[in-house]
């Protein structure tokens, strides 16, 4: 059974947040708030109550998030950044993650132990889908260089498409070059001679 | 010479200025570093990341230093200084509003601050008595020399933090906006970000840290506790960087490179001009009145930069006031164990013994 938590959310950026929540819907967490402000936390602290809140590091927020439980009288109830001591693998892998969570008055660290793995999986899981994105973009770039450049050596060599290729693939071996490279150093050279 | 790899984080902040003149001025590439300067959101990222060594080293709040040290307020996290990064440079502002209402219950001259504090404590009584509700200052970190300052100033007026003023931390690079807002009503902030809110139009300059306490501590390099006994080595040459960091930065003709340096969009992203006049000690107050010349506004030199165990003493004393612990006779050692005056001895005689080039 799993228990009746008000966990907020604290992202701007919006996909991860939608990342998260979903993660947390899964795993049967129903009272989600998201919010993305950087400022004006407290008073969203005090509009929303929630058990739990779960910030992303980026979000400068965090301090005055930490400091709520120093001097805390405007907020209704204490909040400690969630840590065991004993347990610094947990610490380690939220800060790595990107991920910090809150509690808000004394709730039970090992319900506390799931929704933590659940934002820290959902993170590192929103990275690697941000790292395939990036390959997969920098790939079409690279893609398109070479394309660029075969078209090059076609014109002033009068060679078919995969004569060209060929072409560059054994410049860029005999060179010990990667052929985004030589395709690189062609469409320059063009530019230059132009 | 082999190339050591160095990852310092920092905050936006004119007293990061030896780590950024170590890395742009070629002083830790001298020293065989390669040093990677990492600007942070939050005093806690740069405690949490230098815990789990995703920092080798950070540019750090003494307060905080002895916080995480003693483990209030977040993870407990031992942390060292071998060496200090400034002292003083942080300044208290209002808002236009308050800051008229400031003067114009002040009873005395503004410059001096027993009569500003009364002032404030004016504009409190009044605001309580028709209702009003209670104003609220911030500082940039619960744990931070300027909370404790903001203390001191209040209690010149009779007043407590959190009991007649509502407190709420800001990062320093919020504060203008927060000011702007009108969801403060005044901060205590170490520079440029006074001076930012003053040029921006919405603030006013009430007093510098240095008219309520000369060499005051604020910022350290602090080192996780058990690097520092595990990695001498890059202890002594970041170190050393920082010293002839020092010497550099005491030359006012190096004001204008310096201000430069600062200036840098992944540095503090702010005008090089606003820097360069912080750096001479010219203080635009704003509210119509001209620019206040402070000697010695920030000090960059060896003699700041030595760590002092006295200084715990302060600090402790500010939390104890701020409410934030009772400080037994073990806090105040551990406390005191942070700064490592004789760490810093041995930099100097080894940084003093290598031949000048």
């Amino acid at each position: 059974m799993v228990p009746k938590l008000r966990i907020l959310i604290v992202d701007a950026n919006q996909v991860r947040a939608a990342i998260i929540e979903e993660g947390l819907r899964a795993a049967g967490y129903q009272h989600l708030i998201r919010i993305s402000a950087t400022t004006g936390l407290v008073a969203a602290i005090e509009a929303h109550d929630p058990d739990v809140v779960v910030i992303d590091l980026e979000d400068p927020s965090r301090d005055a998030l930490a400091d709520m439980f120093l001097v805390s009288q405007h907020v209704r109830r204490p909040i400690t950044m969630f840590v065991d001591q004993s347990d610094q693998a947990s610490i380690e892998a939220a800060i790595e993650a990107g991920v910090s969570a809150y509690i808000v008055d004394g709730l039970k660290k090992e319900r506390m132990q799931a929704i933590l793995q659940t934002c820290i999986s959902r993170f590192n899981a929103f990275r690697k889908l941000r790292e395939e994105l990036d390959e997969a973009r920098s790939q079409l770039e690279e893609r398109k260089t070479i394309d660029q450049a075969k078209r090059i050596v076609m014109r002033l060599k009068g060679l078919s498409e995969d004569e060209a290729y060929a072409l560059m693939r054994r410049t860029a071996m005999n060179e010990k070059r990667k052929l985004v490279d030589i395709a690189r150093s062609l469409i320059t050279a063009a530019e230059m001679l132009k | 010479m082999t190339t050591l790899h160095l990852r310092v984080g920092f905050m936006p902040l004119v007293d990061c200025a030896l780590l950024v003149l170590a890395k742009d001025e070629g002083f830790a590439e001298a020293e065989g570093l390669h040093l990677e300067l990492v600007r942070e959101v939050s005093w806690s990222n740069l405690r949490d990341k230098l815990n789990v060594r995703l920092f080798d080293a950070a540019h750090m709040l003494g307060p905080a230093a002895i916080a995480a040290t003693l483990g209030i307020g977040g993870v407990k996290a031992p942390m060292a200084a071998p060496m200090a990064l400034n002292r003083d440079g942080a300044a208290i502002t209002l808002s236009l509003r308050r800051f008229e209402d400031l003067a114009r219950l002040a009873e005395g001259d503004l410059a001096d601050t027993d009569v500003s504090a009364r002032a404030l404590a004016a504009i409190v009584a009044r605001r309580k008595a028709s209702g009003l509700p209670p104003l609220t200052f911030a500082a940039v970190f619960g744990f931070s020399t300027h909370i404790y300052l903001l203390c001191e100033w209040l209690a010149k007026g009779g007043l407590r933090l959190g009991e007649d003023v509502r407190f709420e931390v800001v990062p320093p690079p919020q504060t203008v906006e927060a000011l702007a807002s009108g969801r403060v009503d005044g901060f205590c902030a170490g520079a440029p970000w006074n001076s930012a809110a003053v040029a921006a139009g919405v603030g006013a300059m009430v007093l510098a840290s240095v008219d309520l306490r000369r060499n005051c501590h604020d910022k350290v390099l602090a080192w996780r506790a058990d690097d520092v006994q595990r990695r001498p080595a890059a202890v002594a040459k970041l170190g050393a960087a920082i010293l002839k960091a020092s010497a550099w930065a005491c030359n006012p003709k190096n004001f204008a490179r310096m201000a430069q340096h600062l200036a840098a969009p992944d540095r503090l992203a702010l005008p090089a001009p606003l820097i360069e006049r912080i750096l001479h000690g010219e203080l635009i107050q704003g509210a119509g009145r001209p620019a206040r010349l402070v000697e010695r506004f920030i000090r960059f030199d060896r003699d700041a930069l030595r760590p002092d165990p006295d200084d715990a003493n302060w600090v402790l004393d500010g939390m104890e006031q701020a409410g934030q612990i009772v400080a037994t006779a073990e806090t105040r050692e551990i406390a005191r164990g942070v700064f490592l005056p004789d760490a810093f001895e041995g930099i100097v005689s080894a940084e003093s013994g290598t031949p000048k080039n």
